[in-house]
């Protein structure tokens, strides 16, 4: 197509290394999701050295699976932050070394700012009030003023590691979602600490009141009471939110948005307010290479460059530290 | 007399029966029963007696005239202001630095007295004549610890970062100065504010 252009994005946050291939009229050409095997938390030193050891394999199959080849690239993007800093370091570096090796120009970006553009461009969503919820990051974003402005988050620990934590505790294998999720089906609720603190959200306490609690309670019960509290204080600051602002749609994405239940509250509570509301397909939902690529696409059109020298890493990059010229 | 329902918030119904307000926390249909139940009755007992504790402190707030706590509504009087988070865009530098001097003034007389907001937003104020009224007390609680008052602190300058933006600086700065006005504790306070922000997961100095 006339003008079209094709980038590539490397994903490298956390456990997922992700290489995926988008063209700027939004067709992914390839979305290639290698995780790190895990039996424990994250280990940063380890992740950053599984990344490494498949990152070449990684890219050479997304471009393979694409069809194209490394020369029909246009760009090249990586996440820049928010994220463990070993392993951001290797997505950057092998992003750097592709943009010089091929002469592209290259962009970081905001991981949680590609969440909310791949889900926007997949869903049809405009102008969503986005809940993010994943192993590493829970907060509640919307577009306000030329940033992405974050109105909620946790004052802790994220809903996907409370999870995650409690599930390893308890020896249920990890990741934990699944397997708790499933558990809590068979499980009756029964009362744990409930913590929001204005539009805050708090939850290593209950994890730690959850893990104390399977001294009395049967496990399945422990699940529900977890789920039903987490999930219930997440949707809850979402509606706040949604009160106080003009936001028409309500998004649900990362690693945690693919829990049934926590959907169908959401669900059930934009229905409430007569608002959309909005999922975006599995394989974008947990992080991914495309959502990198698509972010670069955005970026790249609106004018905004980089110089190789100002591609480091930003371990704590915050959604709202980012000028958003493409909206 | 007419009735109207003057506003729909996330978790209550506001209506306005002459110069009553009745605030009715309903029922969610995606919350499980238990849980439902269990929230709205401890935040309609909660709310109904901070607001009192507050106003002896020397907070202004609504009056509260009944507590209904089988279907777990508030009535109390209307204060006919204008919300601070509508009037603060609007004022003058020295008004807006006043107004939140004034905000800092009254929440250092809450945590005088042990009494914590929970949800210190600037949506949650209102300016009737001379007063500053503080409602909306769902959220808070009875406590002497210094993280519950921080956590307060930590609230109040979320909301002018999300909301307020472009006078965050000065909002904060005149809040900070009434607050330290009437709080002898106030530093540890906001040494606590700082650890606090610093345990968050994205954390710049701001």
């Amino acid at each position: 197509m006339e003008g079209e252009i094709i980038s590539l994005g490397i994903e490298g946050t956390a456990d997922t290394l992700g290489v995926g291939i988008i063209s700027s009229s939004g067709k992914i050409l390839s979305n290639v999701v290698k995780n790190q095997p895990l039996t424990t938390g994250i280990h940063p030193r380890e992740a950053a050295q599984h990344h490494a050891e498949n990152m070449h394999l990684t890219v050479r199959k997304a471009l393979q699976i694409s069809g194209i080849n490394l020369k029909e690239v246009d760009l090249i993007s990586f996440s820049r932050g928010p994220g463990l800093g070993p392993c951001l370091r290797i997505a950057a570096v092998s992003a750097r070394t592709l943009a010089l090796m091929c002469k592209l120009p290259i962009l970081g970006v905001n991981h949680c700012i590609a969440h909310i553009e791949i889900g926007r461009l997949l869903t049809g969503s405009i102008d969503p009030l986005t809940l993010y919820v994943s192993g590493g990051n829970t907060q509640i974003i919307a577009f306000e003023a030329g940033k992405y402005r974050i109105f909620g988050e946790t004052l802790d620990i994220a809903v996907g590691n409370c999870i995650d934590q409690f599930a390893r505790s308890m020896n249920l294998g990890n990741p934990g979602g699944p397997v708790v999720e499933k558990l809590a089906k068979e499980g009756d609720y029964f009362n744990l600490p409930y913590v929001v603190k204005g539009m805050d959200l708090s939850f290593s306490g209950i994890l730690t009141a959850a893990i104390e609690s399977t001294k009395k309670h049967r496990i399945e019960d422990v699940c529900c009471s977890l789920q039903e509290t987490i999930f219930t204080m997440l949707v809850e600051v979402t509606e706040r939110a949604l009160a106080h602002g003009e936001k028409n749609e309500v998004m649900l994405v990362g690693g945690v948005a693919a829990n049934k239940r926590l959907q169908e509250m959401l669900s059930m509570m934009t229905q409430d307010h007569g608002v959309q509301f909005y999922v975006p397909n599995k394989e974008v939902l947990g992080d991914n290479g495309v959502m990198i690529a698509w972010l670069g696409i955005l970026m790249h059109n609106a004018g905004i460059t980089q110089k190789i020298e100002d591609t480091t890493v930003l371990q704590r990059y915050r959604a709202d530290d980012t000028e958003v010229g493409w909206r | 007399m007419t009735t109207e329902m003057i506003g729909k918030g996330a978790e209550a119904n506001v209506y306005l029966y002459g110069k009553i307000i009745k605030k009715e926390r309903i029922s969610k249909s995606y919350r499980i029963k238990e849980l439902d139940t269990s929230l709205r009755l401890k935040r309609t007992k909660r709310e109904a007696k901070l607001m009192s504790l507050a106003r002896r402190a020397g907070v202004p707030t609504p009056i509260i005239s009944d507590v209904d706590i089988i279907s777990c509504t508030i009535e109390m009087n209307f204060i006919n202001g204008k919300k601070i988070n509508k009037l603060l865009p609007i004022v003058s530098k020295n008004e807006r630095r006043e107004l939140c001097s004034k905000i800092g003034n009254h929440t250092g007389k809450l945590h005088s007295n042990n009494i914590i907001h929970g949800d210190l937003t600037t949506s949650n104020m209102i300016k009737y004549k001379n007063k500053i009224y503080f409602i909306d007390f769902g959220l808070g609680d009875v406590s002497v610890s210094l993280e519950d008052k921080g956590v307060d602190l930590l609230l109040f300058k979320k909301a002018l970062h999300s909301t307020h933006f472009k006078f965050k600086k000065e909002c904060w700065n005149g809040f900070i100065e009434g607050y330290s006005k009437v709080y002898k504790d106030h530093n540890n306070v906001l040494v606590r504010l700082q650890e606090i922000e610093k345990r968050g997961r994205y954390f710049v100095e701001r």
